[in-house]
């Protein structure tokens, strides 16, 4: 383990996309005593994944807060601290138990502002996805559980800048926000970031690869995906434009609409399986708002609809993956 | 029962039509087989009768609209059923016709690179790192060490579908979600549709720029016309003249370079469009300019021998309804020099030369809106009353505008008459894909020398001049005057089969 993990981060240089969000709770808690970290082994353990490392140290533990293993408790008292003017951030230790803390989230916090005319700023964050042999109960995708509640704000961040970026805007977000962040890219991904304090605003995407033939719209670790099936796609001429959504609640509908205007062939990449996933709304949006702009069918391409697998090759199958999105890429190019 | 009146199918090669004029309008009776509209197609302009007795209910294509053979154009109500329609269609057809276009959403401008770029460091996802990742992960095995590059590809499945495949069954996608609405009336093939059809934004790009897909060859799924193939084609240059080519065996031509002139309407100056007939004239035309290597001969060529048989017989042919004209001569005439070089008679494919046996005459008649060539088929097969009253009947026939489709097609080699008007000779355009044309001067008495035993004397002849026009690629000059020189000398020798 890097000595940097038990010490005060230093931010700018060289940053995992762990220690992005790290940096993010610690600069954010240095910035304003009201934000509170609370979660499960967050605190003397920092994190089953290290992601609070040294935080107790700094903070104390009455603002790093270790709980009994009871998402609904955490998220319960998170909301309660948060309407009395807290900024409490919830770790779930997998984002997979959200499902425990569903009602607090939907019927309480995301109602918040509606109900009494202020928010509940909270922020539930938890490593999401699969690809890590983690099995049902430690690679889920929950995002589009939460699409359909107004009130809640999701965000998926796939690069260390955005995890560090989007975590302090989720932090200092007047409304609770889900940020979704996937452990595959914990200690894979490496990034130079500013020194200096920035924020990734919530609601806008980013073009990540520049291109005019295709669309492949995704977030998370799937960008990734889409950028190894762009470079096979490149070799035969094809030029894949890739936008990185990393809000998915309110999504940027513009930069969607902007990026089919110019390609006209679509593929949405997500990794939580087919049915009900963000995928359907993206396809409903762009066949109602850019329906004269398609050259072709919308694509999907999710995993597919069973629980993650824990065998290792059927999560392999289980998973989109690169030759997924090049078959899908060359089914729309040819159509 | 309503009865669809369709666009008929005016000839094999015929894919579309113009509704000209509507003698009906909503709301008359209409008898069955009286004629209901005047439609104009590549080949000939013809009334269309009623296909069912009934009220007109609904006028589905306006005058002046091109549609495709077999769409409906009107509809009839049965007739019992007179009473309910007669109101309701006018009425109908208004809605329709004012229902407003609905506009597209029209997204804002595309962000920059700049601004994306800035905000997000490119991130290496092969970048393998040690991946101490999930280590001390309470419920997450350690052993994982993949960059996300190197993930397994899936065993079972296969690469790219093949577009065939692909077209005969419907998307996975689709087929769970809206299996169900397939059921509909549509009875068009999904194959046909993605043809006629493509996308939301080839027919965009297509209404946009007054473009008819059909013409337009498509590389997507079923032949269907994607966004860059319509993007191609209109980037094309000439790609507008060659819109309406109709034979296939025809060089595509270009237009000639004429730098545009802008006109304006006023006092002085009347524009109107050129009908269905103009256009496609002024296209074939051009594609025949622009297809062979027109080279015209001439010949001098003496009709005192027909004269004198018209003369003879033209009260007994009148007798038997024919009129007796110089036509039928010099058609059969023709017919004995194509039997002898039947490279006359012959079309050019590609770099072959295709001979037909069919003698199959076309004549240029002048029409007061324009100018159709009915055929004369097998001429050979007739004799002089034969073809005069073959001759008579299409010419009859076209300018009330009569004829079929199939009267109009075949032609094999064309005869044109610019002496009609007292013109001396001209030098015609041929009709493609022939080879050549003959244009017949006018018939007319001069004083020329003859040579006989008893010395050489002038005399008074009727004489005419004879203009070949023919296709210089595959017939020689020599061989062009030794037919027409056997058209002569039939002429001259007066050899015909009455």
């Amino acid at each position: 383990m890097a000595a940097s993990d038990t010490q005060v981060p230093v931010a700018g240089g060289e940053t995992t996309y762990l220690e992005a969000i790290r940096q993010a709770m610690f600069e954010e808690m240095e910035r304003d005593p009201s934000v509170f970290l609370i979660g499960e082994d967050v605190g003397v353990y920092g994190g089953a994944f290290k992601t609070s490392a040294g935080l107790i140290e700094r903070f104390g533990a009455e603002r790093v807060i270790d709980t009994p293993i009871s998402e609904a408790a955490i998220v319960g008292a998170a909301s309660g601290a948060a309407l009395m003017g807290m900024r409490p951030i919830a770790e779930m230790q997998f984002i997979d138990f959200i499902g425990c803390a569903f009602n607090q989230l939907t019927n309480f916090a995301a109602t918040a502002r509606y109900r009494n005319g202020n928010g509940c700023p909270i922020v539930v964050r938890g490593p999401a996805g699969g690809g890590v042999h983690g099995g049902p109960f430690h690679s889920l995708n929950p995002e589009s559980f939460f699409l359909n509640t107004p009130g809640l704000k999701i965000v998926a961040p796939g690069t260390a800048y955005d995890a560090k970026g989007l975590l302090k805007a989720a932090i200092r977000d007047k409304d609770p926000v889900i940020y979704i962040e996937h452990k595959f890219l914990y200690r894979r991904i490496k990034e130079n970031l500013p020194a200096e304090d920035y924020i990734v605003p919530i609601g806008k995407a980013a073009i990540r690869r520049e291109g005019k033939d295709l669309t492949i719209i995704t977030f998370g670790a799937m960008i990734y995906v889409a950028e190894d099936a762009a470079k096979e796609l490149e070799a035969d001429g094809v030029s894949v434009e890739i936008l990185d959504m990393r809000s998915l609640l309110p999504f940027d509908e513009e930069a969607m609409l902007n990026s089919v205007a110019k390609t006209s062939r679509v593929i949405i990449l997500h990794e939580a399986t087919l049915t009900g996933g963000i995928g359907g709304e993206f396809a409903a949006r762009i066949a109602d708002k850019a329906f004269e702009y398609l050259d072709a069918p919308i694509k999907r391409v999710a995993s597919i609809d069973t629980p993650v697998p824990y065998s290792p090759p059927l999560e392999a199958f289980f998973l989109p993956n690169k030759d997924k999105v090049v078959a899908a890429a060359r089914e729309l190019l040819d159509y | 029962m309503p009865t669809d009146v369709v666009m008929p199918q005016m000839g094999e090669s015929i894919a579309e039509g113009t509704v000209i004029r509507w003698m009906k309008k909503v709301g008359d009776k209409v008898e069955r087989d009286e004629p209901m509209f005047e439609i104009s197609t590549d080949k000939v302009d013809a009334e269309i009768p009623a296909p069912a007795s009934g009220i007109l209910t609904e006028i589905l294509a306006a005058e002046g609209a091109t549609v495709a053979v077999n769409s409906v154009v009107a509809r009839l109500s049965g007739e019992g059923e007179a009473s309910a329609p007669a109101a309701g269609p006018p009425a109908a057809a208004t809605s329709a016709a004012s229902s407003p276009a609905a506009k597209p959403a029209e997204p804002g401008p595309v962000p920059t690179a700049d601004e994306s770029g800035a905000e997000s460091p490119q991130a290496g996802a092969n970048a393998a790192m040690a991946s101490d990742v999930a280590q001390e992960a309470s419920g997450v095995s350690p052993s994982d060490s993949t960059p996300v590059a190197k993930t397994p590809a899936p065993a079972p499945k296969t690469a790219a579908p093949v577009p065939a495949a692909a077209a005969e069954k419907p998307q996975p996608d689709t087929a769970a979600t809206s299996g169900g609405a397939k059921a509909s009336a549509d009875v068009t093939s999904l194959d046909e549709r993605r043809r006629t059809k493509s996308s939301p934004l080839v027919r965009k790009i297509a209404n946009e720029n007054d473009i008819d897909i059909t013409n337009i060859s498509g590389s997507g799924i079923s032949g269907r016309v994607t966004k860059k193939d319509i993007l191609d084609y209109m980037e094309a240059p000439r790609a507008a003249e060659q819109e309406h080519a109709q034979q296939p065996s025809i060089a595509p031509g270009s237009s000639p370079a004429v730098s545009p002139v802008s006109f304006k309407a006023g006092e002085n100056v009347r524009i109107e469009p050129m009908s269905v007939m103009r256009k496609r004239i002024a296209h074939h035309m051009i594609v025949s300019k622009q297809t062979s290597a027109h080279v015209t001969t001439l010949f001098e060529v003496d009709f005192t021998k027909i004269d004198k048989l018209r003369k003879r017989y033209k009260e007994h042919y009148a007798e038997r309804g024919a009129k007796l004209t110089y036509l039928p001569f010099i058609v059969q005439a023709l017919v004995t020099g194509l039997r002898e070089y039947p490279i006359l008679n012959s079309s050019i494919d590609g770099e072959s030369i295709v001979y037909r046996k069919d003698l199959n005459i076309g004549i240029a008649v002048a029409l007061d809106w324009g100018l159709i060539v009915p055929v004369v088929k097998n001429a050979d097969e007739k004799n002089i009353l034969g073809l005069a009253r073959t001759i008579n009947d299409l010419g009859e026939r076209a300018r009330t505008k009569k004829l079929s489709p199939d009267e109009v097609q075949g032609g094999t080699f064309t005869i044109t008459n610019p002496g009609i008007y007292g013109g001396l000779f001209g030098t015609p355009i041929i009709n493609q894909p022939q080879v050549a044309i003959l244009g017949v001067g006018g018939v007319k008495k001069r004083a020329v020398v003859i040579e006989t035993d008893e010395g050489d004397a002038i005399v008074v002849r009727s004489m005419c001049y004879l203009a070949l026009t023919f296709d210089h690629r595959i017939i020689d000059g020599a061989l062009a005057d030794q037919f027409m020189a056997k058209v002569k000398a039939t002429i001259e020798k007066g050899q015909f089969t009455l």
